[in-house]
């Protein structure tokens, strides 16, 4: 029985499989893949001119039936409309019958009100607690970015394959823009989230009694998991979004991957050639330099992970760079929640900060930052934020895709001056097609990706230690990427290769499956009378009946045969006799030819000659005309209708074995 | 010796001869042994044997078996080897045959002592102590010690062997000098014993399989040719010459690298030195190789990659390369100034395969083939070889190259300045390189601007300096601030680098960086805004952070510094800067000078930093010589001050030093705790004496009250109590003071070492003495 793999979503960041294994089908994460909305224009909280008296787009040939959905801007075209997200494939395994789905971090369960909602799904779903309460906020978020800024029109005209292939890129190669779904509602993540069950790390959850998941630290965000699948002879690893490095979260579990059959390797770092920490030098020497000058730096970021550990750094630094007058402002409609949030999970933090909790302090600085003023949140611009706004300052907000959440005002509003910056800290969106309907843009824009998630030197340490069987990867982890061909060492090197798979495949893990555990009933082992065959090692034959029920394999005693009637007279000696004559005794051991060879011509057989076949040796007795053949499992003797010399040769066999 | 000493020697000798005591601190046994030789250098060692007989009855100790320690036993061989280096002497001590018996298989070599490196040591510096005159060289030659020497040059310990060599080196200088110092014959007969038996054992080792054999002898004949160049050492190298060459014929070249250090320190026939070059510049040709790169129209690299030498053999594993890398650029840095470099030096292929490494290590290079893949990967982010490849490009820069070459040299420049990933170090390179070339971009003629390449980049260069100025790692921001002072210093005056300066934010980032929370931030910061100020570079900050435009002055600024800096080094560099301004009469100085010198010398003497105040007197004597109007002849940073030379007399021309209370300062200073600022103030009061005397026109007025309450204060001072102020000077008083002061005398003490008494040898001996409790008058003041 194969164990196939199906890829629901070709984003290697944001995975989203589906693994069925031993009867039971499970959904490994499932991202949902926003960069379809870097297609829309951005939807401005405060109303644009600009943004509103942008030219629609027109065919060459002077056709403009779509400039109601299309828009130019600085020579990119965008659709005028809600932005819609790429989910993952539907079609390609019906989703009713996934009957778990495991998720690894907050970033990669985004896709969920969408599986469990619209696909008919009736299973569970495992994800700790901080992927929990972190995912529900980035959701909130999300919703509450695209429901505030209400939009008529959705457009679906340019969606027709007919009138796609005729427009610019990259509208023109966008995948499967049929099935791209507009966002979904809180009501929609409310229920989503409520079929989530909490799982805390290396808990061991049976899932139909024949597979065993746990969740294991993978030290990249608060509460991150990679999952172990297992049976009992089969081990499954599924890594996905891992950190070696030192941040707030709790280190990665290496150890329990080991022995693993299968690794699935996913969300590894976006920007390998990127080392964070120079990115984190990068990001404070060009805030510094920015407020120095006068200007103001806008962060477009999530409102969780990254941002933490971009603020501790701040902390440390603000005051040595001479920032102490800078306020900080953090707007997200889940700024304080994320905040607290975060001080919240202490048994999720890396040592450092759970420590912290006993002294007892917050284990994040930025309760001091707050404390002290220095770094101020706001759920919007409007309200409290306008009149304590204050320039030059830091804002941090989202979305990092530039098209929806505060951020588009801020662009709108700094993009102006060429003091300000833009820092891209996020590697989720290319941040050139990011600020494409803002150009022409005089702020300057700077790209600091910060990415904590394994690159390739740390895979390939990783897969040394743990040394997996086989490892299945996105096939964009195979070759190094596109850019930068020359650079083999940033691709997954291992042996035996990794096996790979893109959007819609369907892969068969390679298990060698041999064993299935079989419980034996207490009574039924009670009347097994083993014998020894070799010193330690005991046989017994048994007779039961396999009672398999819920992947449990369970031997019963037989069914007593029905109790003859009117047999009371008969001996009981009679009654065991056919059942003696019945069971055979059974034979092990092996025959060593050359004794044989010699016992045969103790009891007069001669001219005897031994071929070497294959399998094992042939005898062969030419004056009788007889051949014996030995095998490991069997010896047939082939004589030409002489019973009694069959019966005698079988008897010398015998000799040779051991009987039970 | 005196006689103090020679009482206490005797019982010390016995307590080294007495296994019970035992030295617990064999430093006591160095200190003593270089008092012996203080001794010895200094007048007859056979007299101070005879005056001490307990010495030779300590050698003599030393033959007889026992468990002596072998620190003792070193430090008798060594003493030994230090007293016969006088040759009566040594004749003195073989009349007793106790040379052979200390050296030979009679003493410790033969004995059990002998496993210790320490007593193996002491033999060999014995023997090299030992080892100056003729009759020493018979002894060598007769006791069989040479052939010992040549088995330690094996010997496990890594000090014992080098130390081996090195001896034999000695051996080879003292044997080879033909008579009286003529060159030596040609015909190996005529050498003495022991130059033969080196020369042979040499020969035999170049002809050696086994590399550590042939690397010892290449590292005896390097030594040997590095430090003496007599005509003897032409004559070694007419004879061993054919075997060197032979190995370069060999393939692949044993002992490479000990190899190119030999023909580098010989550098002798053209023909030979192109051989070592070439080894020298194999794994580079690799690199350029690997990445198939035109080896460079000299072709000096062409086919010295043959098809056997492949980037996979020579550059195998990471650790291989980078050791092989790093030791190759070493050693062409070194190479390149020297006049004996090869010719034609191939300064393009050099070029092209430092700017390759430097990609390869960044990961900006785009190699085709799989070789230069695998380099790649061997070497991304190497930050050795980073920094060795910055260095070597640095030295390069001292040559031209082809356009297109210098243009890749600046794009990488750039390439490692921009990125984030260059580690504090890497960048600190190549700010350094940076500035190199940038002093090396050819000049327009009659102009000392920097050309337009030059500009060009330096407008691309500006932004990344600005940021550099920000980064949160306090070694990066230091980095940057000392490339600004040294650009400053160069092209400060020049237009456009002005105006690319002044187009950016690099002046007031730096101005900011004054009040930096690393200190050494906060020095560089000084400085660069000193450099900045002096080329008038500064700009008055007038930004959102400061509103009303109310900046302080720089001046107030930097006095601020050094009145609350609580850390030495701004403060330093403030003293310097001033000082420098002083100098330059800075237009922020030269407006009320005096002021300006009473201020600082003010704050200056009540710092807690003896260098700050050191600084302090530097100032008050460039105020002194603008004053008096004579710069020091032996200053070369001293010029010819503005100031005109005073005409009237002499105590008109002090006047403006008792103003600025320039000689409170300088008394002070006199008795500063700290001695290098004593000294400093005891040479700044000489040179006014001998610059007063000259001029001879004061009265003097010694028996003045005045100079009275002024010796007597000073007096006081000298005590340590330094409270009370002198009060305002009148120049005869100083004068007066001045000559009754003896500041020769006070010169004299303060040149002796502050711990001279301690250092006495009496008070050595007795502390041997007293630590193993022969002194027992003593003990209570041990410790």
């Amino acid at each position: 029985m194969s164990s196939p793999e199906y890829c629901l979503s070709g984003h290697p960041t944001l995975p989203c499989n589906v693994l069925k294994f031993k009867s039971t089908t499970i959904m490994l994460d499932c991202g949902l893949d926003m960069t379809s909305t870097l297609n829309f224009l951005p939807l401005p909280l405060v109303q644009s001119p600009r943004l509103s008296n942008l030219p629609g787009w027109s065919l060459k040939d002077g056709n403009a039936f779509l400039d109601k959905e299309l828009k130019e801007c600085s020579g990119h075209v965008f659709v005028d409309s809600v932005p819609e997200f790429c989910l993952p494939e539907t079609e390609l395994i019906d989703l009713s019958t996934v009957d778990v789905i495991l998720i690894s971090n907050y970033h990669c369960m985004m896709a969920l009100p969408y599986i469990t909602e619209h696909t008919g799904f009736s299973g569970t779903v495992y994800a700790t607690e901080p992927t929990v309460q972190i995912g529900r906020l980035l959701m909130e978020e999300l919703v509450n970015f695209i429901e505030r800024v209400p939009k008529a029109q959705s457009a679906s005209l340019w969606k027709n394959k007919d009138i796609q292939r005729l427009l610019p890129s990259p509208l023109k190669d966008a995948v499967e823009v049929s099935t791209w779904r507009r966002c979904y509602t809180m009501q929609e993540v409310n229920s989503a989230l409520s079929k989530i069950q909490l799982v805390g790390y290396s808990q061991k959850i049976e899932l139909f009694g024949a597979v065993q998941v746990t969740p294991l630290s993978s030290g990249y965000a608060l509460g991150s998991s990679n999952w172990i699948i297992q049976s009992h002879y089969e081990k499954v690893s599924y890594v996905s979004g891992s950190s070696l490095l030192t941040t707030h979260p709790q280190p990665m579990d290496q150890a329990s991957l080991k022995n693993s059959d299968v690794l699935i390797l996913t969300g590894l770092t976006q920007i390998p050639t990127a080392n964070p920490d120079g990115m984190v030098g990068e990001f404070c020497s060009n805030l510094a330099l920015t407020v120095r000058n006068g200007g103001n730096v806008l962060v477009p970021c999530y409102p969780s992970g990254v941002i933490y550990d971009l603020l501790e750094c701040l902390y440390q630094y603000i005051d040595s760079a001479g920032l102490s007058n800078i306020p900080f402002y953090f707007i997200s409609p889940v700024a304080n929640s994320s905040l607290e949030f975060s001080q919240i999970f202490a048994e999720w933090l890396c040592h450092n900060k759970q420590t912290k909790v006993y002294l007892p302090e917050p284990p994040f600085p930025h309760a001091e930052l707050i404390q002290t003023n220095k770094l101020k949140h706001y759920p919007s611009l409007h309200g409290d934020f306008s009149s304590d706004f204050r320039q030059p300052c830091v804002v941090f907000t989202g979305h990092p895709s530039l098209r929806f959440g505060d951020v588009v005002h801020f662009m709108e509003l700094w993009g102006k001056s060429s003091l300000n910056t833009v820092i891209f800290t996020e590697p989720d969106f290319s941040y050139l097609e990011a600020l494409a309907p803002y150009q022409p843009l005089a702020m300057k824009c700077i790209y600091c990706p910060i990415d904590t998630r394994l690159n390739f030197i740390q895979v390939s340490k990783l897969l040394k230690e743990v040394q997996p069987l086989h490892v299945v990867c996105p096939e964009q982890y195979t070759q190094p990427p596109p850019a930068q061909s020359h650079r083999m060492d940033l691709m997954i090197d291992c042996q035996p290769p990794a096996m790979s798979y893109r959007r819609a495949e369907v892969l068969a893990l390679p298990f060698k499956r041999r064993y299935e555990k079989i419980e034996i009933m207490p009574e039924l082992a009670d009347a097994l009378v083993p014998m020894e065959i070799k010193p330690g090692i005991s046989l017994a034959t048994v007779s039961a009946v396999l009672h398999t029920k819920d992947n449990k394999h369970v031997l019963q005693p037989p069914p007593r045969p029905a109790q003859p009637t009117g047999g009371k007279k008969r001996k009981r000696a009679s009654e065991d006799i056919p059942d003696c004559k019945v069971l055979k005794p059974l034979l092990s051991g092996s025959i060593p030819v050359e004794q044989f060879v010699q016992t045969l011509e103790k009891h007069g057989f001669s001219d005897i000659k031994v071929e070497d076949t294959a399998k094992g040796h042939i005898v062969l007795l030419q004056e009788a005309e007889t051949l014996i053949q030995i095998e490991e499992d069997s010896t047939h003797i082939i004589c030409d209708n002489d019973e009694m010399l069959r019966v005698r040769l079988r008897d010398l066999v015998l000799k040779f074995l051991q009987k039970f | 010796m005196d006689p103090e000493c020679s009482q206490l020697l005797p019982a010390l000798c016995a307590v080294l001869a007495d296994p019970r005591q035992p030295m617990a601190d064999d430093t006591c046994l160095e200190k003593l042994l270089d008092w012996f030789k203080t001794i010895t250098e200094a007048g007859s060692s056979l007299l101070l044997l005879q005056g001490n007989p307990c010495l030779v009855e300590l050698l003599c100790h030393m033959l007889k078996p026992q468990d002596l320690s072998s620190r003792v036993l070193a430090f008798s061989l060594r003493l030994a080897g230090v007293l016969a280096a006088q040759e009566d002497c040594f004749q003195y001590l073989q009349q007793g045959e106790l040379l052979p018996k200390l050296f030979g298989e009679a003493g410790p070599l033969g004995g059990a002592a002998w496993t210790s490196p320490t007593v193996r040591s002491g033999w060999i510096q014995g023997l090299r102590s030992l080892a100056q005159h003729p009759s020493a060289l018979h002894f060598l030659a007769d006791c069989g010690a040479v052939d010992t020497i040549f088995s330690l040059q094996e010997d496990s310990s890594l000090f014992v062997a080098s130390a081996a060599g090195q001896l034999l080196v000695h051996i080879l200088g003292l044997s080879m000098p033909g008579p009286a110092g003529g060159p030596p014959s040609l015909q190996a007969g005529d050498w003495p014993a022991c130059a033969q038996k080196i020369v042979g054992h040499i020969e035999e080792s170049l002809r050696a399989t086994a590399t550590p054999q042939i690397t010892q002898a290449l590292n005896v004949l390097t030594t040997t040719f590095g430090h003496c160049h007599d005509p003897w050492t032409q004559v070694l190298w007419v004879r061993l010459s054919p075997l060197v060459a032979g190995l370069l014929e060999k393939d692949p070249v044993p002992a490479a690298h000990s190899l190119v250090d030999l023909l580098l320190s010989v550098a002798r026939p053209q023909a030979l030195r192109a051989q070592a070059f070439a080894v020298l510049l194999q794994p580079l040709a690799c690199v350029l190789k690997a990445t198939a790169q035109d080896p460079g129209p000299s072709g000096v690299l062409d086919g010295i990659v043959g098809d056997s030498m492949t980037a996979d053999m020579l550059l195998p594993s990471k650790a291989a390369c980078v050791g092989l890398l790093c030791r190759t650029l070493a050693h062409l840095e070194l190479l390149l100034p020297l006049p004996q470099r090869p010719c034609p030096w191939p300064q393009a292929p050099l070029l092209g395969a430092a700017v390759t490494l430097l990609q390869l290590c960044g990961g900006s290079a785009r190699p085709t083939s799989d070789a230069g893949r695998h380099l790649c990967g061997l070497l991304l982010g190497c930050v050795r070889v980073q920094r060795a490849a910055l260095d070597f490009l640095g030295t390069l820069s001292e040559g031209t190259g082809p356009r297109e070459l210098v243009t890749q040299v600046f794009a990488v420049l750039l390439e490692y300045l921009r990125s984030p990933d260059s580690s504090p170090t890497v960048l600190k390179k190549a700010f350094q390189a940076t500035f190199r070339w940038l002093l090396s971009s050819p000049k327009t003629p009659g102009c000392w601007d920097l050309d337009p390449h030059a500009l060009l980049f330096l407008r691309d260069l500006l932004p990344v300096l600005q940021k550099r100025l920000c980064s949160p790692c306090w070694e990066v921001r230091d980095s940057g601030l000392e490339f600004l002072t040294q650009m400053t210093r160069h092209w400060g005056g020049q237009a456009g680098f002005r105006h690319a300066l002044l187009a950016s934010e690099v002046p007031k980032l730096t101005e900011q960086l004054l009040r930096d929370p690393e200190s050494y931030v906060r020095a560089s910061a000084v400085t660069a805004m000193g450099q900045l100020s002096s080329q008038g570079l500064c700009v008055p900050a007038a930004g959102p952070e400061h509103p009303g435009g109310q900046q302080k002055s720089l001046l107030a600024e930097l006095l601020h510094i050094l009145s609350t800096d609580s850390e030495g080094f701004p403060r330093r560099a403030v003293m310097q800067v001033f000082t420098q301004w002083l100098r330059d009469s800075h237009a922020d100085v030269a407006g009320d000078t005096e002021q300006f010198v009473a201020g600082v010398l003010q704050v200056a003497s009540q710092d807690l930093d003896w260098e700050v105040r050191a600084q302090g007197l530097e100032l008050a004597l460039v105020f002194l010589e603008q004053t008096l109007g004579q710069p020091r002849s032996h200053c070369p940073c001293a010029v010819t001050p503005a100031v005109a030379a005073p005409v009237g007399p002499l105590a008109q021309a002090l006047q403006p030093l008792c103003r600025v209370r320039l000689f409170e300062f300088a008394f002070r200073a006199l008795f500063d705790c700290d001695r290098p600022v004593a000294q400093k103030s005891c040479d700044l009061l000489l040179f006014l004496r001998a610059k007063t005397a000259s001029s001879g026109s004061l009265q003097e007025s010694r028996s003045s009250p005045h100079v009275a309450s002024v010796e007597a204060a000073l007096q006081r001072w000298q005590a340590g109590d330094q409270a009370q102020p002198l009060g305002d000077l009148e120049p005869e008083v100083v004068l007066a003071v001045l000559r009754s002061l003896d500041l020769e005398g006070l010169q004299g003490a303060l040149a002796e070492s502050s711990d001279h008494v301690e250092k006495s040898p009496q008070s050595l001996l007795q502390d041997m003495l007293a630590t193993v409790g022969v002194l027992g008058g003593n003990e209570a003041d041990c410790y």
